[in-house]
This record gives structure tokens, C-alpha cells and sequence, in this order.
């Protein structure tokens, strides 16, 4: 066996790189979960600590995070819902392609106001 | 013109380690990457080693990843490859590699064997054909064009990680079976691909259907499996 395998990368399509996409969201998506239960949860034990914490979230750093953070839930809802199509729509695998570009368009007419209006939130005070 | 094709080479009996090597050949736009290395192993270096019997697309023995992506290097042909370029020829990925083009093909092989690629019947054999409509016939006709040539199994990520799912292939030869109505194997087929190893793995990455030189819908292929599954209905 070839000790490292010298070889490129394989030049799959928009298929294999929203499978690539779905996974890092998800990944993403998880311990922003994780994060959000346990200070959540610290309601319960002290709301005087809840609010400390929270209040710390107000800066430009976690502001662009969230902007992150909401790509990242709007790109893998819409991609869930294509896949279901896929697996269920016994038309799904044909039009795939077309169901990306669909996904494309929603996250883009959807992701833009937002990050219009969270920014101006942010930044602008 | 003068085309330059990079192919990676390894000998296991002389280096440990793949190494790219780049040859110059000339060649007609219409030709194919079959000929380009044709014409390195018969005018340049002979030890280049890989497979191919029909060269017409018909055997499936020269899958390969050419630019990148799994493809028969006598169907390929170099004027759709962007010659001006380098030419990337690499083993295709997932199966060990025995030198240089040649992988060990027997893994995949035993995944086919093991969704029983044959007709399953019981009672009495009727004298003449066993008559099918035009409708049932139709049915798994996409999925009878499969030549074997590795090329969906080995371009799906889920393969390479994990070498015991049965692999694009496995399911097509297993689909071709599964909806023919002569058929009485379907509820063993549909066990067997029922395994964690089976058309669960699949994760619709499309690389397959890309890669299959006769065209067929792979994907689609392994979602009327999925759908045969969940609804116990084919
Ligand atoms: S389904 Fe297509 S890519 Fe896969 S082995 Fe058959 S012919 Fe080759
Ligand atoms: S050599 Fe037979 S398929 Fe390419």
C-alpha cells in the first residue's frame, strides 16, 4: 500500500460538496445546541446569572458569529428538505441539480435581509 | 498536438510510496486517454501498467480518474479534457492498489456476488420464455446497462471511509433483480441491502451517478431501493 496516497482530491459536483456542507453545518449547528442548553439551562439555577451571561453575547464578535450561525441553520434546513425530495420524491434524484439551485436562491433571498437587519442591530447600536 | 499526461505510478515492488510521473504524447484531439497511454506504454515506458480489453466501452476493465474524476479512459476523449492542461490519470480510490492503474477489484466483486445477481425462481420451468409486459420490463431496464467498471463504487465518499458498504454498484446489480417481475428473490435482496452496510450508507452525494460511463441513474437507482424498504412494495 502506498505509504501516502499522493493522489487530488476527487472533483465531485455540487452533489458531493453540499453532502460536505451539510455535515460541517450540522457539526457547527450541534455545539451552537450544545452552548444554547447550557445557558439556558443556567436559568434555573440563578436567573441573575442567566442574565450575566446572556449580556456578555451583546458584542460585534458574537454578532458576526450569529450571522454564521443563522447561514449555517438556513443552509441546512433547506438542504434537509432537498434530500428528503431526493429520498422520497420519486422524481428527487433527477432533478437534484435543480432542487441545489432552489436552495441557492431561498438561503440567498432569505440570508441577505437578515444580515442586512442584524448588522445594522449590531453596529449600529 | 502535444498533451501532457500526469499519471500516478507506484510499484510496490520497487518504492513504498505513489509518485506522479508526467509523459508528453502526441495525439489527435479525438483521441481518447486509452490511446495516450497506449502510446506511453508501447513508445515510452513500458512498465506502465493498467487494465483494458474492449476499448470501447463495453468491458468496463479501464475505469480510472482522469482529471479528477472516475471516468473510462476509452471513452474519454482528450479534447473534452482541456488539453491545454495537464492530464491527471490516478488509480481510482478505495480499492488497494496493486501497481500503478491496477487495483485489487475482489472486494468489489464480492459485494456484487452477495445481493445474488441472478434470476430466482421457484416451481415448475415453463417450456418456452418466461413472459414479461413491455411496463415490468421497463422498470429495471437502466439499471441492465451496468458493465462493472467500479467507476460509481469507487467515487462515492461513504466507499472510501468505509470499505464494507456494498457500494453504488452492489445496489444497481441488486435493483436490476429486485424489480423484475420473473423474479421471486426480491425479500432476500431487500434483507440483504436492509444491512447497516446497505442502502442506508447512501448519502446521496451524487458522485456516482456523475461518474457511471453508460449513464445510468444510480442515485435513482438506490432511492426505489430505499423506497422499496420503507413502503415493503416494489
Ligand atoms: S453502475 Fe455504471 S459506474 Fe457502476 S459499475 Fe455499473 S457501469 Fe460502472
Ligand atoms: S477497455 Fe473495455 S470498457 Fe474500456
Amino acid at each position: 500500500m502506498p505509504s501516502k496516497p499522493a493522489g487530488t482530491l476527487y472533483r465531485g459536483r455540487e452533489g458531493m460538496w453540499s453532502w460536505v456542507a451539510h455535515r460541517i453545518t450540522g457539526v457547527g449547528i450541534f455545539f451552537f445546541l450544545l452552548v444554547h442548553v447550557l445557558d439556558t439551562a443556567l436559568v434555573r439555577v440563578s436567573p441573575h446569572a442567566y442574565n450575566e451571561v446572556i449580556g456578555t453575547y451583546k458584542n460585534p464578535v458574537v454578532g458576526l458569529l450569529e450571522v454564521g450561525l443563522v447561514a449555517a441553520i438556513l443552509f441546512h434546513a433547506f438542504n434537509g428538505i432537498r434530500l428528503i425530495l431526493i429520498d422520497f420524491w420519486a422524481k428527487g434524484p433527477r432533478y437534484q441539480r435543480q432542487l441545489m439551485i432552489g436552495v441557492g436562491v431561498i438561503w440567498v433571498v432569505l440570508f441577505v435581509p437578515f444580515v442586512i437587519r442584524h448588522l445594522t442591530h449590531v453596529f449600529g447600536g | 498536438m502535444d498533451v501532457k499526461v500526469k499519471i500516478l505510478r507506484y510499484n510496490p515492488e520497487v518504492v513504498d510510496e505513489a509518485e506522479w510521473k508526467t509523459y508528453s504524447v502526441t495525439l489527435q484531439p479525438t483521441d481518447r486517454v486509452l490511446d495516450a497511454l497506449h502510446k506511453i506504454k508501447w513508445e515510452q515506458d513500458g512498465t506502465l501498467t493498467f487494465r483494458r480489453s474492449c476499448a470501447h466501452g463495453v468491458c468496463g476493465s479501464d475505469a480510472m480518474r482522469i482529471n479528477g474524476r472516475n471516468r473510462l479512459a476509452c471513452k474519454t476523449l482528450i479534447k473534452d479534457l482541456n488539453p491545454d492542461k495537464e492530464i491527471t490519470v490516478e488509480p481510482i480510490k478505495g480499492l488497494t492498489v496493486l501497481k500503478d492503474l491496477v487495483v485489487d477489484m475482489d472486494p468489489f466483486f464480492e459485494a456484487y456476488r452477495a445481493v445474488m445477481p441472478f434470476l430466482v425462481t421457484s416451481g415448475h420451468e415453463p417450456t418456452r420464455e418466461r413472459i414479461q409486459s413491455q411496463a415490468d420490463r421497463d422498470r429495471f431496464d437502466d439499471t441492465t446497462k451496468c458493465i462493472l467498471c467500479a467507476a460509481c463504487t469507487t467515487s462515492c465518499p461513504v466507499f472510501w471511509s468505509d470499505g464494507q458498504y456494498f457500494g453504488p454498484q452492489a445496489i444497481v446489480g441488486a435493483h436490476r433483480f429486485i424489480f423484475d417481475s420473473r423474479d421471486e428473490g426480491t425479500e432476500q435482496r431487500l434483507e440483504i441491502l436492509n444491512d447497516k452496510e446497505g442502502v442506508w450508507r447512501c448519502r446521496t452525494t451524487f458522485n456516482c451517478t456523475d461518474a457511471c460511463p453508460r449513464g445510468i441513474e444510480v442515485t435513482k437507482a438506490i432511492q426505489e431501493v430505499k423506497r422499496a424498504l420503507i413502503f415493503r412494495r416494489v
